[in-house]
């Protein structure tokens, strides 16, 4: 199954009862399937937008009175939709946005690339909030992880990003749906379902007192810590013993991991830290491991977005190197053991220094 | 073991049939399988190319630097992917539509005339399955019998198509 059509069966596993889109490549796919399967579920709605800007705003109403709802887009279609998310941001409402991001700036080119990194993972749009990023790397974890968006949504009322890239959605690989489609979803607190018999809620995004408006940034601010402690997620691959980690996500991770097998047997003790959530970002661990590891290597598609993050956690306690494909050029595994083999060698790692 | 394959001809062609084909047939057998497709702005008659990766472990890269086996559908193909293939792998040469000489001596090269046999068979289209049957025998992938069923999944109930794919299919297989 593809990767966009995995993406569109989860989130109908998950019970995404709206889809509202507007056509792009690399992510069309994801459109079709949900015209073909959930448009012709009962009591679910498939919307084929007049533009992303649309699109992310009938996201918006759906949610607000209750619905789960999913938009998609590649790189340019998001920057688009960001004032959209900003809205949902101030709003408190829950949404899934998935990125099948492509080489940028401007209209960029088709081809995976990550250049989206900082759009994703700073809020993207105005004003002073957070959205919590996912960034699968194989088939798989792109149906586990559309799953997890959605209860992540819900959970903490925000909306949730997932990046992917074109590769991750033209890609097929074999893969396992652990649910089943729920029958029926609780319904939110916070729904605009009708006031009768009830004081009625508003829902805002203006605040006329700066006072007022200040609280609410710090009750988001203290759901943001929460999910730091709580959801913060990443995998790691042979770090135990490792002089050299490696820091990469989605489908570059899995370009690092075949470098990482072949630098092992050539004896080079290198391991890898592949942060599953982008945001938050799993600083605490990358800290832990600067106590057994000096070098870090952050490998991206893109110029060097994540390699911020890193050093930001590190606090000057490691070397941080980089290596990065924009444009949409996929990198190969021969050549990021290339890059490995260097600096293994000239940080003179083979000697055990 | 971790076998990689790159399918490239003409769009049109069906060589990302082929490399589905191949993924469908690894997944029957239980095996790990990534199928990548080129992705670009493909029409018939362009270039097209697809990566399958088969493996007893999971796969880190669907990306192949230096693949085990290449068919060469069409001429820019076999030009464009000659010089990537792995020391000692093979190259299946669609020899109905390549003439040029190849330069490297270090792979085993493997000569299937796929469009001649498949209009002798009466179905042009199926050169594809000719190929994929020369392929089969000599990969040793995934056993025949699994391409035959991936195949029927493929095309599902059109049961003239699958006998006429099966037929192009076997021609190849026995070739070798």
């Amino acid at each position: 199954m593809s990767g966009n059509s995995t993406i569109g069966e989860a989130a109908i596993r998950a019970g995404c009862q709206c889809y509202f889109g507007y056509p792009i490549t690399p992510q069309n796919e994801l459109t079709e399937y949900m015209a073909a399967h959930l448009g012709r579920k009962k009591g679910c709605s498939f919307i084929q937008a007049e533009s992303e800007i649309a699109a992310i705003n009938m996201v918006y109403g759906a949610s607000l009175v209750g619905a789960r709802a999913m938009t998609s887009s590649s790189s340019p279609g998001i920057s688009l939709k960001q004032e959209g998310i900003s809205y949902l941001a101030a709003c408190e409402l829950p949404a899934v946005i998935v990125n099948m991001s492509r080489g940028g700036p401007g209209l960029g080119s088709i081809s995976a690339s990550q250049s989206d990194y900082f759009q994703a993972t700073r809020g993207g749009g105005h004003g002073d909030y957070r959205t919590i990023v996912l960034a699968p790397s194989s088939g798989q974890e792109l149906a586990d992880l559309t799953h997890r968006a959605f209860d992540l949504a819900d959970k903490y009322q925000i909306p949730v990003i997932i990046l992917g890239d074109g590769m991750l959605g033209q890609m097929m690989e074999p893969v396992e749906f652990k649910h089943e489609a729920p029958e029926e979803l609780p319904i939110r607190g916070n729904a605009l379902r009708g006031a009768k018999g009830r004081p009625s809620r508003i829902i805002k995004t203006f605040t006329s007192k700066p006072t007022e408006l200040e609280e609410i940034n710090w009750s988001l601010f203290r759901r943001y810590q929460l999910i730091r402690k709580e959801e913060t997620a990443f995998e790691t691959f042979l770090v135990e013993d490792a002089k050299l980690i490696v820091v990469a996500f989605g489908i570059a991770a899995r370009i690092a991991k075949g470098a990482i097998k072949n630098a092992r047997t050539n004896g080079m003790r290198v391991g890898m830290l592949r942060p599953v959530t982008l945001w938050p970002f799993p600083s605490e661990k990358v800290k832990e491991l600067a106590k057994r590891t000096r070098h870090f290597l952050v490998f991206e598609m893109n110029m060097g977005q994540m390699i911020e993050d890193v050093q930001l956690a590190l606090e000057g306690k490691g070397e941080v190197s980089f290596y990065g494909r924009p444009g949409g050029v996929i990198p190969t595994p021969s050549e990021v053991l290339r890059v490995v083999s260097r600096l293994y060698h000239q940080k003179g790692l083979e000697s055990g220094k | 073991m971790l076998i990689k394959t790159i399918f490239a001809g003409f769009g049109g062609q069906g060589v990302m049939s082929m490399g589905l084909n191949l993924a469908q047939a690894a997944m029957l057998e239980g095996k790990n399988v990534t199928y990548l497709p080129s992705y670009g702005a493909e029409v018939r008659g362009g270039t097209a190319n697809c990566t399958v990766a088969v493996s007893d472990e999971e796969i880190a890269s669907p990306v192949a630097s230096s693949p085990d086996f290449i068919i060469a559908m069409n001429q820019p193909s076999l030009v464009r992917f000659q010089n990537q293939i792995q020391s000692g792998g093979v190259l299946f040469i669609n020899s109905s539509l390549i003439e040029a000489e190849i330069s490297r001596g270090d792979i085993d090269i493997v000569r299937v005339p796929a469009n001649s046999i498949a209009e002798k068979l009466g179905s042009p289209r199926s050169a594809n399955m000719v190929m994929m049957g020369a392929f089969t025998k000599k990969s040793n992938i995934v056993s025949v019998s699994s391409v035959i069923e991936g195949l029927k999944s493929a095309l599902k109930d059109k049961q003239k198509l699958i006998a006429i794919n099966e037929k192009a299919l076997m021609a190849g297989y026995d070739l070798l």
